[in-house]
């Protein structure tokens, strides 16, 4: 909360030195000292990207700077959001068409001019350098980040590798193993980490970014000298070695058949570690190939999926203080997240017990997102534990997380009538009640609505906003919205069983435990999961989701849905009634008092397996586009990879769909409808999708 | 100093957090946690928004070096805003009393309208302190110059530099006359002849109250739970020992006297961490916001005496109320007298008893009278739930505004005894 008076005094602007000159896409100048100031300002966004036209004007900038030598090169960005997001990632589809190599070969000749200009070049970064970005910003001779500035190399998640030369310049400058890891996990370094790993040579305040460049200019950094260690992987051996490492510790977490750009990165850095001439080339003939992968494509595809999803979620939602009711697992964490992103929370129980271990749950999710201790401290102080139920009649929004029973909301519902601020929004979190029916006993049916939050809520970033119908627009937008300013990312839906996550994720659930019965083992059914792709088994997903949650979901779908389920297993219903309900209790279908489980089979089972699994996922995806529940397959495919983890490399289940063939699979299921039941007989929205 | 005119000043409500009895190490809580935590919730149940607040003023001893200023980041963590004036008040055990009272004074003269008012005081993290001697003794290490320099200033080490001075220790004693304040009662113990079993009975009364209290539901409104970030619930005051009795009580050794003493860690007030809120409001506010307030309070007085009989202070700070407003005991319905020690107490309730002491000290022709105990901490006191020193002077006129409510009583009086040899009184009267 600022105050009016800093309020007036606005934030501290960037120091942009001479550079106030805009051509294209860079502002220039040079100072009274001689210092060539450029500063990237890309014209018609409040991003920086590093595109194709800004790296042929910088072309000529460097060209100027060659034919009359600067003291000093400063390059940095003017936007207030940080210094560059790194390449356009549209850009890069048309890249993978065309001449991708010549393209790219152009940026690194820019860079390795950049390299050789023989007067100190500085880099000034604040917010975030990624990927391209990066790779400007090592090309240059030091470093200064502004507090928060952070780098990172994200390709990675994208299928592809760093491609502007990062391969070759980060294992030169830090420790090579540490800058193998950065490329290889995608993970960012903020200010302090990047600072101990060499990245940056200072760290300064804005306040003080002129006084750093100028001493900077006139020598007053040291150039980094990498240790023995670094040395020792000059030599071939030594590379070999730690490479045998990165890829079984890769293989783990994205195998090669799925994933292959962390393991080209690998060959690459071991093949011609020793050799940067060597490296240059392979690395942007490595890129090339990886660009045309189906596996990039998709990952692409899926960071515009996530966009999409994010813009459905911009917008004010006038919402400052939330109640949440209920302390249940799911409450306690939409409020901690709530109140970590800055919202006013008052969480409410029956019970002050369960308000204690949201609160404790609230400093642990606190300490895995690396806050500081005044976040942490100001999180915690925004989530009011509220066991009277004071914060009611503040909140603009009230979240029920309360017990999946009717009546139980019925009641609650009943007991808001009258207390609610003019113009609050009631909201449920419920996973497997009609909202419909929900709305009925809601204190105004035009301010109701579902929001569905997955478990996780810290750590799963898809939310369903889920539309009654009777909620007007102004509460769809504001619960999007709310869903934006949490960090969430919201799929907008209208009520159906299920909605969109559930409806197709209960069969694929069913028809496991249905091939249990079946008397396939579970670790097989699992086995054949991961190998498709999924994040979890689905054996393991209905222990991690809890079996008592499942049996009741699954059980409130085969009630509505006009469709026929898969039998509900009774071992399902032992389990439940052992109470056996999974990851909470300790055990479920797998003993989880280790941790999580990972199966593991050689056993391929059944020639149909994987289809008898996925397949039914996908049909129903289908019916809920035909019934209109979902907008588009974009977003049935955004919400199943960010809700699930659904094989991101495949591009969602719509897409994989799209890949297979729609005739095809619709051959598949009928013939597994033959073979096994009329639960897979495909349903008539196959024929619309063309 | 007497009652002028001005504006009317009522307390609005008010909130404290449970006592938490200090037990090894430092609590889970800072002063300003404290203040956070039952801040939170008053603040979220009043009807009006808390911009509407112009000052926020909190007693606080025990200032602890993260904190200084609690006042300041507790307003700033409570969210009322960058533009919020906040001040810290100590005036030893009458921190408390003193945000009430200098709010009241404000709002009385016009200049404010509406004051958040606390105590926060976390005992359990009173700071351990080097002695002086160690002190200079590193000063001399850091200046010395050169090896033998240094070897001269090293054997200047003594074992004594190593054992720390206990805060807590030294801010219960006063400097002046070098007497615990265990001690004060000791010696008001002697000079009204308060028996050791009568000490006793008196902190099982205190006990008891207590837990009638919080078994039927009196404290609701008063208390709010506390959170820790482990997960812990505070929701009661945790010092009570309800089967409290004189053989159980009778074992215990004097603590500040030995042998002879009367004074045991049994029939004194406890080492707790505790915070407390008032919200005070002019009339003007009252009528603006719709406010329904718990009482107005009508007067306050300080007053000062010998430190070594500072127990004698709500005697000598409550009586100029009394005779200012004409009013006799029986005009008093229910009295809060911070029970620092059952012995200092007593000695109260004996010195107004007492026709030459009353006569002679307090200018009455006779003794005032002996206040009935059904009118006296009809709750339970600090013996039995503790005595934050910065809080306690708050807690007792909430406490007052709530039972007064209760109970139905028309006037009460809140007073406390003041470690250096002050007392504060304040007068509330029903609405």
């Amino acid at each position: 909360m600022t105050g009016h008076v800093l309020n007036f005094l606005g934030e501290t602007k960037l120091e942009l030195g001479a550079a106030q000159d805009r051509s294209g896409n860079w502002r220039t100048g040079r100072d009274d000292a001689g210092i060539l100031w450029l500063a990237l300002d890309k014209v018609g966004t409040g991003t920086n990207t590093i595109s194709e036209p800004v790296i042929r004007e910088l072309e000529a900038h460097v060209a100027a700077a060659e034919a009359d030598l600067p003291t000093a090169l400063v390059i940095r960005s003017a936007k207030t959001g940080g210094f560059a997001a790194g390449a356009d990632i549209g850009a890069l589809g048309d890249m993978a068409g065309s001449d991708g190599a010549g393209l790219l070969q152009q940026g690194h000749d820019v860079l390795d001019r950049i390299e050789k200009l023989r007067c100190p070049t500085i880099c000034v970064v604040h917010g975030a350098a990624l990927g391209a970005g990066f790779e400007l910003a090592l090309a240059c001779d030091f470093r200064i980040a502004v507090k928060g500035a952070s780098f990172g190399f994200p390709e990675v998640l994208l299928g592809l590798h760093p491609g502007l030369g990062g391969t070759f310049r980060l294992p030169a400058l830090i420790d090579p193993v540490e800058a193998m890891t950065m490329m290889l996990s995608g993970k960012t370094a903020h200010t302090k980490r990047a600072k101990s790993l060499g990245i940056a040579d200072e760290v300064v305040e804005e306040r003080h970014v002129a006084a750093a460049v100028s001493a900077a200019a006139k020598g007053g950094l040291e150039k980094q000298e990498q240790g023995l260690k670094a040395r020792a992987f000059q030599f071939e051996p030594a590379r070999s070695l730690a490479a045998r490492q990165m890829r079984s510790q890769t293989e783990k977490k994205a195998p090669i058949r799925h994933y292959p750009a962390p393991h080209a990165l690998i060959d690459l850095w071991e093949d011609h570690g020793d050799d940067r001439a060597a490296m240059q080339k392979g690395e942007i003939e490595s890129f090339t190939g990886l660009l045309k992968t189906d596996t990039s494509k998709n990952l692409r595809r899926v960071f515009f999926l996530r966009q999409q999803l994010r813009d459905a979620g911009r917008g004010d939602d006038g919402i400052a203080h939330l109640h949440v009711i209920g302390a249940g697992a799911m409450g306690a964490e939409i409020a901690a997240v709530a109140a970590i992103r800055g919202k006013r929370v008052t969480l409410g129980d029956v019970k002050n017990d369960p308000l204690g271990r949201a609160m404790k749950r609230t400093a642990e999710i606190c300490e895995k997102q690396h806050l500081s201790c005044t976040e942490t401290r100001d999180a915690l102080d925004r989530l009011m534990p509220d066991p009277r139920g004071y914060g009611l009649g503040l909140a603009d929004l009230v979240i029920e997380a309360a017990p999946e029973d009717m009546d139980l909301k019925e009641k609650i519902y009943g007991g808001l009538k009258g207390r609610l601020k003019e113009g609050a929004i009631l909201a449920s979190n419920t996973s497997s009640l009609s909202v419909d029916a929900l709305a009925g006993h809601a204190p105004d049916k035009a301010r109701f609505a579902g929001l569905h939050f997955f478990n996780p809520v810290s750590r799963v970033d898809l939310v369903e906003v889920i539309r009654g119908a009777e909620t007007d627009d102004k509460t769809a937008d504001r619960l999007a919205a709310f869903c934006g300013a949490i960090g969430k990312l919201p799929a907008r839906v209208t009520d159906y069983p299920g909605f969109i996550v559930n409806r197709a994720l209960m069969p694929y659930l069913m028809e496991a435990m249905v091939l249990m019965d079946e008397g396939v083992s579970k670790e097989t059914i699992d086995a054949a999961a991961l190998r498709f792709g999924m994040p979890m088994g689905p054996i393991t997903l209905a222990d991690h989701v809890g079996l008592d949650i499942a049996l009741h979901v699954a059980e409130s779908l085969r009630g509505t849905l006009d469709k026929p389920m898969p039998e509900i297993s009774d071992s399902l219903r032992r389990k439940v009634d052992e109470g056996d309900l999974g990851k909470k209790t300790g055990k479920g279908f797998y003993d989880w008092s280790d941790g999580t489980p990972h199966p593991d089979s050689e056993d391929k089972g059944p020639k149909d397996l994987t289809d008898r699994l996925i397949l039914p996922m996908l049909d129903a995806c289908v019916e809920v586009l035909r019934k209109g529940i979902a907008s588009d397959a974009d977003q049935v495919d955004g919400a199943m990879i960010f809700a699930t983890g659904w094989a991101p490399f495949r591009g969602g289940p719509m897409q994989y769909a799209k890949a297979r063939g729609h005739d095809e699979i619709t051959r598949r299921l009928e013939q597994l409808a033959k073979d096994h039941g009329p639960r897979f007989a495909p349903d008539k929205g196959w024929s619309d999708l063309g | 100093m007497t009652q002028t005119n001005g504006q009317r000043v009522f307390l609005v409500d008010g909130a404290r957090t449970p006592f938490i009895k200090a037990r090894s190490g430092p609590g889970p809580f800072t002063p300003v946690d404290l203040a956070v935590q039952c801040g939170r919730p008053l603040l979220a149940r009043q009807g009006f928004d808390s911009a509407a607040l112009d000052l926020v003023i909190l007693g606080c001893v025990n200032v602890i070096a993260d904190e200084m200023n609690p006042a300041r980041v507790a307003a700033l963590r409570l969210g009322l805003g960058a533009q919020m004036v906040a001040f810290t008040m100590q005036i030893n055990c009458g921190s408390g009393m003193q945000s009430i009272d200098t709010a009241y004074r404000y709002i009385r003269d016009g200049s404010h309208q509406m004051i958040l008012a606390g105590g926060a005081e976390a005992l359990s993290h009173a700071p351990l302190t080097l002695r002086q001697s160690a002190v200079e003794w590193f000063g001399q290490m850091y200046a010395a110059k050169g090896p033998l320099d240094q070897a001269r200033a090293m054997s200047g080490l003594r074992p004594e530099f190593f054992k720390p001075i206990v805060g807590l220790e030294r801010g219960l004693t006063d400097p002046i006359t070098e007497l615990n304040m265990g001690q004060t009662a000791e010696v008001l113990a002697h000079r009204f002849g308060i028996s050791r079993e009568t000490a006793d009975l008196y902190a099982i009364q205190s006990h008891h109250r207590l837990a009638a209290a919080q078994k039927e539901g009196r404290l609701q409104d008063e208390i709010m739970p506390a959170f820790d970030r482990d997960g812990t619930v505070y929701d009661h005051d945790d010092g009570l020992r309800p089967d409290s009795d004189i053989p159980s009580l009778a074992k215990l050794k004097p603590v500040f006297e030995k042998p002879h003493g009367k004074v045991t860690a049994g029939n004194s007030s406890q080492i707790t961490d505790g915070a407390s809120w008032v919200i005070l409001a002019s009339e003007k506010a009252v009528e603006a916001h719709g406010l329904e307030p718990l009482a107005e309070i009508t007067d306050s007085e300080w007053a000062a005496l010998d430190p070594e009989i500072m127990g004698l202070g709500p005697v000598l700070a409550a009586t100029p109320i009394a005779q200012r407003h004409d009013l006799s005991l029986d005009d008093i319905d229910l009295w809060e007298l911070n029970e620092a020690f059952a012995a200092q107490v007593l000695s109260c309730l004996a010195a107004w008893g007492d026709d030459s002491f009353c006569r002679e000290v307090l200018g009455y022709d006779a003794a005032f009278g002996h206040i009935d105990r059904d009118r006296l901490n009809v709750d339970g006191g600090a013996i039995s739930l503790g005595h934050p020193v910065g809080t306690s002077g708050n807690r007792i006129v909430l406490h007052l505004a709530n039972a007064m409510r209760a109970r139905g009583a028309k006037r009460g009086i809140a007073t406390e005894c003041i470690g250096g040899g002050l007392g504060g009184a304040m007068m509330l009267e029903a609405m």
